[in-house]
């Protein structure tokens, strides 16, 4: 059915986009603002144009953190959206269970994040850690501080780990709100449990589903402190991703200019994609192309 | 049984789902020694003195109360504001409607590091520093667009021809929203408020950068575990299952609303 | 209450004005003559307004492109991006 037009709705977007702006807006144009002058300190400040921006493009070491980025949020997304639905399909639907998988799935998620990275330098040591001990006990010989495939396997477990549940709370609201009637009509034409996935229960999990994507593509694409607390963007660079390389640049050697440069072209490449997968998504199983 | 498989299988992702926050609890009931001295599946010698430092130092226990209470102020705003508005985007269409939509989801995708020094400067200016107000407005960035955009989901979900069935019975628009619809979304309310609180939760960047003594979040005091020995592990380890507990409450509160979905007979 | 720390220079804020203008435009164009989607040369249904976002986006690829490729003044991008601008506006 079609949305009426009112443009009246908008006294009820207000709030929001007031709240919202407060924090945004004001923050943004500072940032751009930084990133066309060189910074020395308050009142010291020289108009240097497009020069950070050029600087920041040409640079080598941006352009290997881009593609370990890429590789990174790609695994991410190919791994945690499938798996969270499988989980979420396979969870109780009432009783008792519901709650305790609840309780379960929310606990990874509510630890700080540098915390996780930190409980993870311990859980994975090869001496004392029950992931480290368990997996040299397996007779593989793994060292997550000096092989980068080794590293890149425990950061890959540690954001599977801890993010999955977030795709399966969504995914399973997204099926509980499902009414009943549905399934039903799906017994009674005898459709198998393929079918009633395929047509009934993933085209009503789209909106949760797209929630899930965009969010898990943005956050993994802006990950910083749990890869960072764990490997500290090493062996070498191998775990370097675009914001360790970016707090590097704007903390360790204070370049507010290129940093903020920097900032701009790694929010415009976010919102690229975030902006292609939304339509792509918007218009997965509507027929439409 | 193919139910049988589906259970097994579930039961084993939760085991090893636990198993690093297992790890953690195991090395909170150490000491420090304990923990780098050599691998033991269950504590040898287990304690509780880092649990006890925790409440008894003001230092931590004040991280706690901090936190518990921006989240909780950042929650009930972003739920406030983004019910009316989810409910605007879902059922009107209006100018500019999409892009709206779609720019709120743009203020979660911007590196934080750069942006921390004008927030700092933003928050001073309106001499918000050190409050807890500040940290539940700035976390607002990113969680009304979320709560937006998850509950027009389950808003658009719902057929429109209950709302003009509710019209035709006399409904009035706030006792419509509040007595017909809002129960009809309480999955999506529920997931909502769960997510609210975990990002405002473990949210550290902005929370430490506006914060000094007076509203310092229990993320930010953790990071100073760090003393001339080197790390205390088991202080970070039991602070952490600590911040699991409040979370933990909140989705057992929320819980029935996510078990049960909507009939829609009831109507 | 002071604004000193946003660090403004003439060039960004002219650039927030344009923008802000542009925004303010096409509020006021949408109001007097609401668009509907249609298929131009983009290879999805757009509206006035998509397309204006698209027009935007698209124009700073273009300036980065170009920063990044070649070593020519960014006017030129700045005026190829315009025509850009203009040009899905208008067909696409």
């Amino acid at each position: 059915m079609e949305k009426t037009p009112n443009n009246k709705a908008w006294l009820l977007v207000i709030p929001v986009f007031v709240i919202v702006a407060f924090s945004a807006i004001i923050p943004l144009m500072t940032v751009v603002n930084y990133s066309v002058q060189d910074i020395f300190g308050p009142g010291e400040r020289y108009f240097v144009g497009v020069e950070w921006f050029k600087e920041t493009l040409s640079d080598r070491r941006l352009h290997d953190a881009l593609w370990r980025q890429f590789l990174f949020s790609g695994l991410v997304l190919l791994i945690e959206i499938p798996l969270g639905v499988m989980i979420a399909l396979a969870m109780p639907k009432r009783g008792w269970g519901v709650s305790v998988s609840l309780v379960l799935l929310a606990l990874p998620l509510l630890i700080p994040w540098n915390v996780i990275g930190t409980i993870w330098i311990i859980f994975t040591r090869p001496d004392i850690g029950l992931f480290g001990v368990a997996i040299n006990g397996l007779g593989i010989d793994f060292d997550h501080t000096a092989s980068p495939l080794d590293a890149w396997v425990t950061v890959m477990l540690m954001e599977v780990w801890h993010w999955t549940p977030l795709v399966v709370l969504l995914a399973y609201a997204g099926l509980q709100a499902i009414p009943e009637a549905y399934f039903q009509a799906a017994r009674i034409d005898g459709a198998s449990a393929w079918a009633t996935f395929r047509y009934i229960q993933l085209p009503k999990m789209r909106g949760v589903l797209t929630i899930a994507v965009l969010l898990r593509f943005m956050d993994s694409f802006l990950i910083y402190a749990e890869p960072f607390v764990l490997t500290g963007g090493g062996p070498g660079n191998s775990t370097t991703f675009l914001s360790i390389h970016l707090v590097k640049l704007a903390v360790g050697q204070f370049d507010l200019g290129p940093a903020a440069a920097f900032s701009i072209i790694y929010f415009l490449i976010v919102l690229l994609f975030s902006w292609m997968f939304y339509q792509a998504l918007q218009r997965v199983g509507t027929g439409e192309k | 049984m193919p139910v049988r498989k589906r259970t097994l299988a579930l039961i084993a992702y939760f085991i090893l789902l636990l198993l690093p926050i297992y790890w953690m609890f195991n090395m909170s009931l150490q000491t420090n020694a304990d923990i780098l001295g050599e691998f033991s599946l269950v504590p040898t010698d287990p304690t509780l003195t880092n649990y006890i430092k925790i409440f008894t130092d003001e230092a931590w226990y004040s991280g706690y109360i901090n936190s518990i209470i921006y989240v909780s102020i950042n929650t009930a705003v972003s739920l406030l504001t983004a019910l009316p508005a989810a409910y605007a985007f879902s059922r009107y269409r209006f100018i500019g409607d999409k892009h709206m939509f779609f720019w709120l989801l743009t203020n979660r995708m911007a590196p934080p590091a750069v942006f921390l020094l004008p927030f700092f400067q933003l928050y001073s200016t309106f001499g918000l520093i050190d409050t807890h107000i500040a940290v539940a407005i700035s976390h607002c960035l990113f969680n009304v667009p979320l709560a937006v955009w998850i509950l027009e989901g389950f808003m658009s979900s719902v057929p429109r021809e209950i709302d003009e069935m509710a019209y035709i019975d006399g409904y009035s628009y706030p006792r419509f929203f509040l007595t017909v619809f809002v129960p009809l979304i309480r999955t999506g309310i529920g997931v909502t408020a769960f997510f609210c609180f975990m990002f405002s939760w473990v949210e550290l960047l902005l929370a430490r950068t506006l914060t000094t003594t007076d509203a310092k979040p229990i993320a930010a005091t953790m990071t100073r575990t760090v003393s001339a020995t080197g790390l205390d592990w088991g202080l970070l380890a039991a602070a952490g299952i600590l911040t699991i507990v409040p979370g933990a409450l909140v989705i057992w509160f929320v819980r029935n609303y996510m078990a049960k979905g909507f009939a829609l007979g009831r109507v | 209450m002071s604004l000193e720390w946003m660090a403004w220079t003439l060039p960004t804020a002219t650039f927030f004005v344009v923008i802000a203008l542009l925004l303010l435009g096409m509020t006021i164009w949408e109001l007097r003559t609401p668009s509907v989607a249609r298929k131009g040369f983009l290879p999805i249904d757009t509206t006035r307004g998509d397309r204006f976002f698209i027009g935007l986006l698209g124009s700073a690829y273009i300036n980065l492109a170009w920063l990044g490729l070649t070593g020519l003044s960014p006017w030129f991008s700045l005026l190829i991006s315009v025509v850009f601008l203009v040009a899905v506006i208008r067909y696409g």
